[in-house]
Formats: structure tokens, C-alpha cells, sequence
């Protein structure tokens, strides 16, 4: 895809001489040469007016004109304010320890459910893709549960797991889990065949196929599948803990509107986002350090 | 055939004047689905390929060589028949499907070098996995081949950041780290242009002379067919069968300039009929383009 | 995405007729024989399995099915928890094509919106539930545009993905035969985004079915239930309520219900998106 589409253009183009550098000092420039150009843009000041608008229209109909029903929401003042005071009115802001302590543990939630659901979900995967027959037994099954949501699984896994913290994780775990397992199958069967063939004919054995073929050839589906996981896994955790469980972010939320904590509810909500993004961001970077060749290849515009 | 002897030497663990890599297809029939109402693909086909030398199989797209050139590679059984390689049976009766080996390696029609894999890695991927040679030592060879090939300063680089014409000569000099008997080349240059196929074509010459491999190439072209090879054999379309063999007799090494010779000429007069007449009957029956 | 969804979608199409469709019966069998003796190993074996043992059943849960397919309450749990699916899903598809359209047409508009956009779409939608419980006059409301976000953002993704993915030469072709910008919106940005609106309707439509159940949940079941009151009743306030009740089979049956509800759902989308979208379909 060299060539621009009337419809969009989003990525900033770069140059084919600088992309093709690599090394320390080379990427130091990219960036800079990416920075220059992305300010020479309109991007930035369109992004500027997006935001100024958003907040605007959130400040003016809350706290200006207090529209019906908007009167009733915190305004964006007040949740700054309360975020950023150090002695906040409703207990939560970024100078009291017990906010992160709140992030803590959704993090430490989602970190456990992901880490499970990748391990177990990535290799489950790839037999999946890989094996015939592993997957004409397994599959079926796989497919008679899928249909029931994660989050339709709470009563259930409070029933099956006792204490308030494993039914939390198991949910956030069956989520990631669809997503990473899925994803992972599919990219076993998304490599063209002339690989595995190709790989044959140079002598590999199946079990070195699969290592150096199938398991490299999967990682871009892999990593889409992982990325969806963390925001799934986000997703069924703030469910699970406003459902039952004690802390996390999702709890904040809920407790926040049982006691009347509006601009609480706000910060719990933005905090949410923020964690979560850095969290897929975190992904993203871990699957472009691994795979290194389709970095580079898409910087060329690959003509492929 | 002249091949310098500095080359000789330099290759000298390939390049003896070996006589082997034939290949002997024999009443070969591939039927794909049941047997009374399957896809009848080859149709008793029979036909040689001589070690060290260049066999080009010609016909319209679909016809069914590349049923035939996956029956040699192991990728696919036959119905009957049977194939030899030199004196082995590859396939045949009571063991319809080859099995795959570093002896007929494939370059395929849209390449397989693995995107993961820097070149070198692709290069060195063979007698790595074969436990032959030592990582160390496969570098090293590797790396004399490249340079041998013109590809001197891509090893570290990615397929994906090299044009497509280099990837086929990166992957033709993977297959060539294994000794192979046999080159088995699946329309390779099928997606490049016609001055970019130019050099292609010079290159695999190159290759050929110094490695002196047999090889079987498939291919639609016909300017490329006779260019490049000792025997020319015309398909079929579908079912596919040999419907012309031609020796190719203008003298090897060969350049450019043999193109525009009254010889090369006369060949493709004596051709162009029997394919075109193909490519209309393959037209006609609605073969897809795959 | 599109490729992959419709993988999915052949791959299911040819498992019924094939003889992999044994196997598969062959596997659902062992899972449910498994998944009987795990619950009734303590009565079988003398020692219970970890888990398992706490799950009821398969033949109780179906008893249970049996005994809730006669009670017209279970058919209006089920009805109110369809009918906020598709009010959330039909908003959403409503408001995000329209939306995802524009950002794709217009750079300026795109520029604007797409930044904010990106900044509320890390938030789970159940995240929002309070603050929409706040912000909306009725129960109903709130519920309704929790789902809408559910579907909202995929359904936006998608369109503005599709619209971006379409051929550069159909553009050039429609142009050089003389269109004009709405001629080309019209015919070539609509129907060639349409695949990518099937898929993302089709996810959407799984997702709402969460949100659905989970909003449930909360506003009636979780600890906003006192103040939310019992939101109307739904499968998800049902699942709660057994759970609260201790009727275990329950439980797994609304779970199914569920999952049946949502599969329906889902291939009804893809059915219809397949009649819209003809020139996709192989042969």
C-alpha cells in the first residue's frame, strides 16, 4: 500500500532511506523526523480542537448552563479538582496511597488472568491450527461454550470458587482466554502452505516445522489476539468487581454511586481508561520487539 | 557446454560433472476426489528429466504441472504410475506419495523465504535442521554463496525489505546449500516484470553453470521456456500430458542475446501454434487463474 | 477481520454436513459425561472433584430447562433482555455508520473526532453504568445506553477500518467514468464498506449480549441493586436472582439461555449480512 487512498491517510509516511537504518542513533532521529513532521501537520491541532470541544461542551452544559439532567453529573472542574487535590472531599485522588492501591489490584488481577490465558490459551491455540485431529475432538467443545459471555459466568463462578478474588480472576481469564486461543488458531491457519512445504523440502522435522514455521507464522494473529485479550480482560473485570469483589477499580466505581461519590465515579472511569490503555500500549510494544521483520517490512511499505 | 574451471574448483563438492538428478516420470495419473468422478489432473504422462541439465515444462495456467512438480516434491500423491529419481522410487506403486526431502527442493511461485527469518537464517535454515552442519560453518558457507550470487550485504536484512527479484535469487541460493539433486521451480518469476525476469533468467544460468544441478522449471512462458532450457516439454491443458518435447539445441552458455537468434526463432515459430492452441482450450474450459 | 469472521462463519457452514461433525458430537458427549460425573462425584466416586463438583449437572440443568420453558416469566426475562440488545445494538448502528463514514470521508472531521474517540474507548462500557444510572431518567435508559457503547465503538472501528481498506482504483475508475463525490460515496464507499459493517455488527451484537447481562446484573443484582431497584426483570437479573435464591440449576440454565439468545443472534446477523453483501459469497 504505497499509494494514498483519497478516503485516508493516517500513518505518517516515512521516507524509505531513514526506515531502513537501524540502531540506536538512527531511531533517535526517526523519532524526531516522525515528531517534526506529525507537528507540521494539521493532526495535532485538529486533535486540540477535538478535545477543546469535548471538554467544553461537558463544562458548559454541566457547570455553565446546567442543562436538565446534565446538572446532575460532575462537572470536568470539579473531577479535576478532586483528582488532583490533596485533600479531596470524596477520599480518592492521586495523592492519597489508597487510589493506587485500587490500581494495584485491578492491575495485579488483570496481570494474573492475562498471564494465564496466554499461557494456556496460546499453545491451546496452536494445536488448534496445527493438528488435524486435535482440533476436530477439541473444538466442538470449545465452540458449545463460547456462546455463553464471560460476564454471564459470575453467579457461577462465585458458586464454583469460593473467596471473593478467584471468581474475578477466573472471568477475566475466560475472556482473555476466547480472544487469545481464537486468534492464535486462526493465524495457524492463516500461513500459506508454501512455508510448510517449503520447510520440508530444506529437511525440518514436524516438530521443527512447528517451531520455526508455525509458531513465528501465527505471531502476528497471536499478538492481535493479545491485544484484544488485555481489553476484553479489562472489560470483564470491571463487571466482575462491581459484581462482587473487594478493591479494584471497578469497585471504586461502584461504591462510589452507593455512597454518593459522583466525581469519584468520574476519576475511577478515566483511570480505568488510562490503565487500560497503557496496558494494550505495553502489548503493542512487546509484539513489535518480537516481531521485528514485519516492523520493518511495513516501514518499507512492503511491496508484497 | 563450457563451464570455467575456477568455478569448477571453487564449487567442487557440487560441481563435478556428477550425472545425477534425473528424474523419470512414468505413466503418471492424478485424479483428485473419487477415481470414476474426480478431476482428472494428469493423464498418463510420461516423460524425463536428464540429470544436469534444464527441463521446462510449458503449458496454460491450471493445466496441472504443478500437480505434476508436487508429486516429485512429496507435497502430493499420484494415482498410478510411478516416479524415479535416479535410481529411487519416489512414488509408485504400493507408496503413492514421496516423501519431502532436502534432495528436490521447491522454489515456489510467490516464494517462501520465511518473512521471520533474516536471509542468512533463511539461507542456513536447511543444513541447520538437518543437523549436518554446525551453526559457525553453515555461516560461513552461507555467507561464500551469497556473496557468490551477488548478494553480498543483505544477510542481516529481512525477505519483506529486499525486492522480489533478490528474494528469488536469496531463495534459490537456499535451496542450493543443500546439495540438492534436483531444483524443482514452480513458475518463480511469474510475478516479476519482463526486465527484472531478464536478469532472473542470466542469474539462474549463472547458477546453473556453476552448480551444474538439474532442474525442473515450470512455467506459461514460452520465450522463457526455450531460453532457458536443454528440453522443452509442451503440456496439455487439462488433463495434463506431454504434447511436444523439443531439444533445445543452441548451445549452452547461453545470454540475452540468443533471443534475437534466426535459431531461437524458429523454435518459437515451431511452438507458438501447439501452446496457443492450449491456452485457447484451457480459455474455453474456464480455468480459473489461480 | 473480514477475512478471518468469514472463515469462521464457512468453516461452521461445512463442519455440520462433514464427517467432522461426528467427532464433534463424539467430543460434546465425553465433555457432558465428564462434566455429570464431575458434579455427582462426591454421590459417585466418594471424594468431590475440585470445581466441577460445585456445578450442578447436566441432567438437572436440563430438568430445570424443562420446568422454566413452561413459565411465561422465563419467556419475558428472555424477551426484555432481546428487546435492550437490539434497542443498544440498532442505536449504536444508527449512530456509529453515520459517524464512522464521516471520520473516513472527512480528514478534518477525523482529525477532531477520532483523538476523543480513542481517549473514551479504553473505558469498559460497564464502567459506565453508574454514571449512565446518573445521567438517564429511567432504568430502561440507562441500561439501553450502556449496551449502545457496548457496540458503539466496534461498530465505528469497523466501518472506519472498512472505508479505509477499499481499493484505490475504484475510486480512479469512478472518476475517470465521471462520478461525482456523493456518486462515489453512494456507490463505492457504502456498498464497500458494507462487509466490514456485517462483521462489525456481528461482534457488536456478541458484545451487547455481555453488556446486556452484566448491566443486569448490576443494576439489579450488585450492590447499586438498592438503589437501582430490580431493573425489570432480564436473564442476567434472572441468573442473579437463582444465585441468590441458591437454585444452582437455575443458574446454568440461564446461562444457556444466554448462549443460545446470543448465538441466534449472532447468525441472524450474519445471515442477513450475507443477503446484503451477495458479492462475497464464493461461486
Amino acid at each position: 500500500m504505497t499509494e494514498t487512498s483519497p478516503v485516508q491517510v493516517l500513518t505518517t509516511e516515512v521516507p524509505r532511506a531513514i526506515a531502513v537504518d537501524s540502531g540506536a542513533g538512527a531511531s533517535l532521529a526517526l523519532a524526531k523526523y516522525r515528531l517534526s513532521l506529525w507537528l507540521k501537520s494539521p493532526r495535532p491541532y485538529l486533535m486540540l480542537i477535538g478535545f477543546a470541544g469535548f471538554l467544553g461542551f461537558w463544562y458548559l452544559s454541566v457547570e455553565v448552563w446546567k442543562l436538565p439532567r446534565f446538572s446532575q453529573m460532575p462537572g470536568p472542574t470539579e473531577v479535576l479538582h478532586e483528582w488532583f487535590s490533596k485533600d479531596p472531599t470524596y477520599g480518592l485522588s492521586i495523592f492519597i496511597p489508597e487510589y493506587y492501591m485500587h490500581i494495584w489490584v485491578s492491575t495485579r488481577r488483570i496481570a494474573i488472568a492475562f498471564f494465564l490465558a496466554t499461557v494456556i490459551g496460546v499453545p491451546f491455540g496452536l494445536f488448534l491450527g496445527w493438528s488435524e485431529r486435535f482440533k476436530q475432538f477439541v473444538f466442538p467443545v470449545f465452540e458449545f461454550l463460547r456462546p455463553v459471555p464471560p460476564l454471564a459466568w459470575v453467579p457461577l463462578a462465585i458458586v464454583m470458587f469460593r473467596g471473593s478474588e478467584t471468581p474475578v480472576i477466573f472471568l477475566t481469564f475466560l475472556a482473555s482466554f476466547y480472544a487469545t486461543a481464537l486468534n492464535t488458531m486462526l493465524g495457524v491457519e492463516s500461513i500459506d502452505v508454501s512455508y510448510v512445504r517449503a520447510a520440508n523440502c530444506l529437511g525440518a522435522t514436524r516438530w521443527q516445522v512447528f517451531r520455526h514455521v508455525i509458531v513465528p507464522g501465527a505471531m502476528p494473529f497471536i499478538f492481535t489476539g493479545l491485544q484484544i485479550s488485555v481489553g476484553v480482560a479489562w472489560f470483564s473485570l470491571v463487571a466482575g468487581e462491581m459484581v462482587s469483589g473487594q478493591y479494584g477499580l471497578g469497585y471504586v466505581i461502584n461504591t462510589s454511586y452507593t455512597m454518593v461519590r459522583y466525581p469519584t465515579i468520574i476519576i475511577g472511569m478515566a483511570t480505568l481508561g488510562l490503565v487500560g490503555y497503557v496496558t494494550s500500549a505495553a502489548v503493542r510494544l512487546v509484539g513489535d520487539y518480537l516481531m521485528q521483520w514485519r516492523t520493518r517490512e511495513l516501514a518499507l511499505g512492503g511491496d508484497r | 557446454m563450457s563451464v570455467e574451471p575456477a568455478v569448477m574448483a571453487s564449487r567442487s563438492a557440487v560441481a563435478q560433472p556428477v550425472r545425477q538428478g534425473g528424474v523419470r516420470i512414468n505413466d503418471v495419473v492424478k485424479i483428485y476426489g473419487a477415481k470414476d468422478t474426480g478431476l482428472l489432473a494428469v493423464d498418463h504422462c510420461t516423460f524425463e528429466v536428464p540429470p544436469g541439465e534444464i527441463t521446462v515444462c510449458v503449458g496454460p495456467s491450471g493445466c496441472g504441472k504443478t500437480t505434476l512438480l508436487n508429486a516429485i516434491a512429496g507435497f502430493h500423491s499420484i494415482t498410478s504410475g510411478s516416479i524415479y529419481l535416479d535410481d529411487e522410487m519416489l512414488c509408485g506403486p504400493g507408496k503413492l506419495k514421496a516423501q519431502p526431502g532436502p534432495d528436490r527442493i521447491v522454489v515456489f511461485q510467490n516464494g517462501a523465504l520465511f518473512p521471520w527469518k533474516t536471509n542468512i537464517e533463511n539461507v542456513t535454515f536447511g543444513p541447520i535442521m538437518q543437523g549436518v552442519m554446525p551453526r559457525a560453518e553453515a555461516d560461513d558457507k552461507a555467507r561464500a554463496m551469497m556473496a557468490d550470487a551477488g548478494l553480498r550485504g543483505i544477510e542481516h536484512n529481512y525477505p519483506g525489505e529486499i525486492s522480489s527479484g533478490v528474494r528469488r535469487r536469496v531463495e534459490i541460493v537456499r535451496a542450493l546449500m543443500n546439495n540438492p539433486k534436483i531444483l524443482l521451480l514452480d513458475e518463480p518469476y511469474r510475478a516479476l516484470d519482463s526486465l527484472t525476469k531478464s536478469v532472473m533468467h542470466e542469474a539462474l544460468l549463472e547458477i546453473f553453470y556453476k552448480n551444474r544441478v538439474s532442474i525442473f522449471f515450470i512455467t506459461h512462458d514460452l520465450e522463457e521456456a526455450i531460453f532457458l532450457g536443454h528440453k522443452v516439454v509442451i503440456m496439455t491443458t487439462r488433463p495434463c500430458r506431454p504434447k511436444k518435447i523439443l531439444d533445445i539445441d543452441i548451445p549452452h552458455p547461453r545470454d540475452y542475446s540468443v533471443l534475437t537468434t534466426k535459431r531461437f526463432r524458429e523454435f518459437m515459430e515451431e511452438t507458438v501454434a501447439a501452446v496457443h492452441e492450449e491456452a485457447i482450450k484451457a480459455f474455453a474450459a474456464g480455468e480459473k487463474e489461480r | 477481520m473480514v477475512a478471518a469472521a468469514r472463515a469462521i462463519s464457512g468453516k461452521l457452514t461445512g463442519f455440520v454436513a462433514g464427517d467432522d461433525f461426528w467427532r464433534g458430537v463424539v467430543a460434546i458427549a465425553a465433555f457432558l459425561i465428564f462434566w455429570e460425573a464431575g458434579s455427582r462425584s462426591h454421590a459417585w466416586f466418594g471424594f468431590s472433584f475440585p470445581w466441577v463438583s460445585q456445578v450442578p449437572a447436566p441432567t438437572a440443568v436440563l430438568q430445570a430447562m424443562f420446568r422454566l420453558v413452561q413459565e411465561p416469566s422465563f419467556w419475558n426475562s428472555t424477551f426484555l433482555s432481546t428487546l435492550r440488545v437490539f434497542e443498544g445494538f440498532f442505536a449504536a448502528m444508527l449512530i456509529g455508520i453515520p459517524l464512522g463514514l464521516a471520520m473516513a470521508v472527512s480528514r478534518t472531521f477525523f482529525g477532531i473526532s477520532f483523538p476523543v474517540f480513542e481517549v473514551l474507548r479504553p473505558i469498559p462500557p460497564l464502567a459506565w453504568v453508574p454514571a449512565s444510572i446518573i445521567f438517564w431518567p429511567t432504568q430502561e435508559l440507562s441500561i439501553a445506553f450502556v449496551t449502545f457503547l457496548g457496540a458503539f465503538f466496534t461498530i465505528v472501528i469497523n466501518v472506519i477500518g472498512g472505508a479505509r481498506a477499499i481499493d484505490v482504483r475504484y475510486f480512479q475508475a469512478a472518476r475517470s467514468m465521471g462520478s461525482s463525490t456523493w456518486d462515489i460515496f453512494r456507490r463505492i464507499i457504502l456498498p464497500g464498506t458494507l462487509p466490514s459493517i456485517v462483521v462489525g455488527a456481528t461482534v457488536g451484537v456478541g458484545i451487547t449480549w455481555a453488556v446486556v447481562v452484566a448491566a443486569e446484573m448490576i443494576s439489579g443484582g450488585g450492590s447499586a441493586g438498592s438503589m437501582g431497584g430490580a431493573a425489570g426483570g432480564g436473564l442476567g437479573f434472572f441468573i442473579w436472582n437463582s444465585y441468590v435464591g441458591g437454585s444452582y440449576t437455575q443458574i446454568v440454565a440461564g446461562m444457556i439461555s444466554i448462549g443460545i439468545a446470543g448465538y441466534a443472534s449472532s447468525a441472524a446477523l450474519r445471515k442477513i449480512g450475507n443477503l446484503m453483501t451477495p458479492w462475497l459469497s464464493e461461486n
